[in-house]
């Protein structure tokens, strides 16, 4: 077949071409990878994402390092193989041919997924360009939205959202071929699915003529795809609407929005930079007189680790405000908190009154 | 009922004698069942033997001989080469509790009170009512005495029941006991034969012939030609004299004033210290001591406290020395590590001491319970009491957890450790007659427990080497198992064949092995040790004594090395350092290692 080389399986050539011409020179070899943690991301306020800097660290073939460093020349492998021949593997699968690799396999499945991160972000691609997919489902999704796929055998398939009476679309684990038909007005993506069956059980992406997402606490990666990829093909505004602490808004708030440190390298494409925040902010706490729970310990570390070290709060001066204030309060709220004043208060009352009102957002 | 009068009652009691006494009393000396009064027996033998060489400078040559008699009686026969001993002292060194040289006098010989070798007599008479036979002979061309002895209990005085001279041909001078008695013997701890084993380690200047009651031979060679050091008498030093011995000596003594009676009869005073005590006392220097009260003798003894008086001279007592200790060590145990420390001397109660320490780590001994202890005083193995011993509770007080030895608190430390202590003073102060565990002045202790600190920092420092030496190991295992799958996998990406994917894991060797540098490599390296030597005394038996210090709990040892999950160390290339060559390269047992040249 005259198929070009895959521009992954070239990478992972050259790499391991470099290893071995240090090692037949008698010394010893590297591999070198950026850092993935929020030490080596800045906030791109112009762009609206965390951006990758050059920090790289380098596993020189040591005595220590050696049990890793071919694991991960045994997972490039792998994911050559895949690559070449247009297969894919889990991370619980690719985990599971480890154990065919004697000494070498893994013990436990977050060593391999941390060698896989590795090896993605030492290529610079998104982990199912390497063959590895997650096991996790994306997300669910109700409203006026029609999914466009494709089935086995490449035929198109239309996919109505609305059409899934009490249960929901589902976002696969690799969203870059699909491509939608909508008229809704907006996206919201929400925290958590009792919420989000609340919304769904009582029509509400009829009544406000939008998209409503379960992201199931932080979104996976295929769920900040699907919604960015939404998001600019349609020209929609996405609102989120987390629980009121500090796990909503610095994990998967800012996680949907700017990205992760860990996914550093593929932020570009993960993240949802037009997303705003509507709620549940502490001044929503205030304002609806909503029952609270105390902040726990990890909260409170939380808040602080948040504005001393994350580079998108730390940009952003409205956000230490609402944390610094959550912080006084001791309290944080739940989503569900709103139906103290009524079950439908949520869908009648709270997010009509915060979707007009921008200036209760937090950005 | 009738009632009776104090003059009735009063004619009942009556003078115990000292022989009476311990008849009835026979456990206060260790005679409490019938194994340990073999053991007890031969020992108090064995010392009197060495004490008499030494003391004639002659290099001592001792024969053990156990013969089993019937099922549980035993003739114990102890001969020496040692001067030999005039015929008119014969019963009274044997058949008369408390009589002896070495009582009144302050010298680092092993028997001290003159009670030990008569109450063997005492023993031997009471379970077998037979006489003992002492043939002792002080010169060559000169007959023999042989004596049968008993002992009058009721007036403590030796009964002559034979005497007679005899040609003990072959024989230059020495002495031979023979006494028959009821015992038990078994091998293994706490035995005869692990006495005469230790007691062989310690006194390196001796041999000893030994004929079990299976009559098997065992010799003890000596190791060394030299006698050590003569046991120096010294006298009291005034700060070790209580006031009741005060106001004895001061009855007795030669002295016609306190000044004299003051530099004469103690060590380290002379004219000037005797006046500032006599001064501190409010008495006069030319006092007749015979004329000094009770009350006067109490202001002495509390003005000789006031007084500054300098430590007693400590050329008195001698050492086996640290080198000593550690070949006795080596010869025994079969271990990865020994060290040994001799401590500068100490006083207590105005007596002159030293201690030494030594340890065995490792190697073929139990890696569970408690570690071993050997504990000797005056060079005499102390095999009984273990728990009531100051060293016991020194061992138990230090806290063995920094040294690299599993402790809980309170305890005997676990593992595979041997430590050896041994106490030498010219007045060595045991718990009871029975000279089976030392007492615990605080001075005493506390020195012990300096002597095993030093022993304690160098067994620290060979264990941290050794789990060094177990992770380099451990390392380069990884190596040698991860090297495949590097060349493996670059085969798969790259795609060449096996004699590359060959030449690919030799480089690889190559460039792991040389940041690594020589391998180091510790095991068992003792040529000195003697396997048959060894076995002796440690046969399995279940009758050792229950010591009283209930150290029954056994402790896992805990698995100092890590699971190789952990061995990721950070990307910081820091295991690349320059390493040193290796040294050893001996022995049976080794596991390799390189010496990282940190630490």
């Amino acid at each position: 077949m005259a198929k070009t080389e895959n521009p992954v399986v070239g990478k992972i050539k050259d790499v391991a071409q470099g290893i071995y011409d240090k090692i037949r020179k008698v010394k010893a070899p590297d591999i070198e990878m950026p850092i993935r943690s929020l030490n080596n991301v800045e906030y791109n306020a112009k762009e609206g994402y965390f951006k990758l800097l050059n920090k790289v660290k380098s596993r020189t073939l040591t005595a220590s390092t050696i049990r890793t460093f071919a694991q991960t020349l045994r997972m490039m492998s792998l994911s050559k193989d895949l690559v070449e021949t247009d297969d894919i593997a889990t991370k619980r699968e690719a985990y599971y041919v480890s154990k065919n690799w004697g000494e070498a396999r893994f013990r436990e499945q977050p060593e391999s997924d941390t060698v896989m991160d590795d090896i993605e972000a030492m290529m610079g691609v998104n982990r199912e360009q390497i063959g590895f997919i997650p096991e996790e489902k994306g997300g669910a999704v109700a409203g006026e939205l029609i999914v466009i796929d494709k089935d086995d055998e490449g035929k198109r398939l239309e996919i109505d959202c609305t059409k899934f009476g009490s249960g929901a679309y589902s976002i696969p684990s690799s969203v870059e071929e699909l491509s939608f038909k909508t008229k809704a007005k907006f996206i919201l993506a929400i925290e958590t699915s009792g919420m989000f069956e609340r919304l769904h059980k009582h029509n509400y992406w009829k009544d406000a003529s939008c998209i409503l997402i379960s992201m199931g606490g932080v979104p996976t990666r295929a769920c900040r795809r699907f919604i960015r990829k939404l998001a600019d093909e349609k020209n929609l505004p996405v609102y989120v609407f987390t629980d009121g602490d500090p796990y909503g808004f610095g994990s998967i708030y800012r996680t949907l929005k700017v990205g992760s440190g860990n996914a550093a390298h593929i932020n570009e494409f993960f993240c949802v930079p037009q997303a705003q925040f509507i709620g549940i902010t502490p001044q929503d706490i205030i304002d609806y007189k909503l029952p609270t729970h105390p902040l726990k310990e990890v909260d409170v570390k939380k808040i602080k680790d948040l504005i001393k070290n994350d580079p998108f709060i730390i940009h952003h001066k409205a956000w230490q405000d609402a944390l610094q204030d959550m912080a006084k309060m001791k309290v944080r709220a739940e989503q569900q908190a709103l139906a103290k004043h009524g079950l439908n208060f949520v869908s009648e009352k709270y997010l009509p009154d915060k979707m007009k009102n921008r200036k209760t957002w937090l950005p | 009922m009738e009632q009776r009068t104090a003059e009735e009652l009063a004619k009942k009691a009556r003078d115990i004698s000292i022989s009476e006494f311990f008849e009835k009393n026979r456990h206060l000396l260790g005679f409490d069942n019938p194994r340990k009064a073999l053991l007890i027996a031969v020992k108090e033998a064995v010392d009197n033997a060495l004490d008499a060489c030494e003391e004639a400078r002659i290099l001592p040559e001792v024969n053990v001989e156990l013969i089993q008699l019937e099922e549980s009686r035993f003739r114990m026969v102890v001969e020496d080469n040692g001067p030999g001993i005039i015929k008119a002292q014969i019963p009274k060194i044997f058949a008369k509790l408390l009589y002896g040289s070495k009582f009144h006098k302050l010298s680092s010989t092993r028997g001290q009170q003159g009670i030990g070798i008569s109450a063997a007599l005492l023993y031997g008479q009471l379970t077998t009512g037979k006489p003992a036979i002492i043939t002792s002979k002080t010169a060559n061309g000169k007959k023999a005495n042989l004596l049968k002895l008993k002992i009058n209990t009721s007036t403590n005085s030796p009964d002559i029941i034979h005497e007679e001279e005899t040609d003990w041909e072959g024989k230059e001078h020495g002495t031979r006991i023979e006494i028959d008695m009821e015992g038990n013997y078994i091998k293994g701890r706490q035995s005869v034969d692990e006495y005469l084993k230790e007691t062989a380690i310690v006194n390196p200047h001796a041999t000893f012939i030994y004929t079990n009651p299976e009559a098997e031979q065992i010799i003890f060679p000596r190791a060394v030609e030299v006698l050590p050091p003569e046991a120096k008498e010294i006298m009291p030093h005034p700060y070790g004299v209580e006031l009741g011995r005060l106001m004895r000596m001061l009855e007795t003594t030669a002295a016609s004033t306190l000044q004299q009676f003051l530099t004469t009869e103690f060590v380290r005073v002379g004219p000037g210290t005797a006046k500032e005590i006599c001064a501190n006392s409010s008495l006069l220097p030319n006092m007749k001591p015979k004329n000094i009260s009770r009350e006067l003798a109490e202001s002495l003894h509390k003005g000789i406290q006031k007084t500054k008086i300098i430590a007693p001279p400590t050329d008195c007592i001698s050492p086996i020395t640290d080198a000593q200790l550690e070949k006795g060590l080596r010869k025994e145990i079969n271990a990865e590590f020994y060290c040994a420390s001799t401590r500068p001397p100490g006083v207590y109660r105005g007596n002159p001491f030293i201690i030494e320490a030594g340890l065995a780590y490792g190697g073929e001994q139990e890696a569970e319970g408690p570690i071993r202890i050997m504990r000797f005083a005056n060079r005499v193995p102390l095999l009984y009491q273990q728990g009531a011993c100051a060293i016991t509770s020194a061992i138990q007080s230090t806290m063995w957890r920094n040294y690299g030895l599993q402790q809980s608190k309170n305890s005997l430390p676990m593992g595979p450790c041997t430590i050896v202590v041994h106490m030498t003073s010219v007045w060595v102060p045991f718990t009871s007659e029975s000279k089976e565990a030392l007492a615990h002045y605080p001075e005493i202790v506390k020195e012990i427990k300096l002597a095993l600190q030093e022993i304690g920092r160098k067994l620290a420092s060979f264990v941290n080497k050794k789990r060094r030496i177990g992770e380099e190991a451990k390392k380069r295992g990884y190596i040698e198992k991860y090297i495949p799958h590097v060349a493996e996998a670059l085969k798969d990406i790259i795609g060449f064949d096996e004699i590359q994917k060959k030449k690919v894991e030799d480089d690889l060797a190559v460039i792991l092995e040389h940041t690594r540098g020589e391998l180091e490599q510790v095991g068992i390296d003792n040529p000195d040790y003697d396997e048959e030597f060894a076995k002796i005394g440690q046969e399995e038996n279940g009758e050792e004594e229950a010591d009283d210090f209930g150290e029954t709990k056994k402790k896992k040892r805990k698995d100092d090395d890590s699971d190789e999950d952990n061995d990721e160390s950070d990307d910081d290339g820091s295991d690349e350092d320059e390493e040193k060559p290796s040294k050893k390269r001996k022995g049976t047992k080794q596991t390799k290692l390189m010496d990282d040249g940190e630490d």
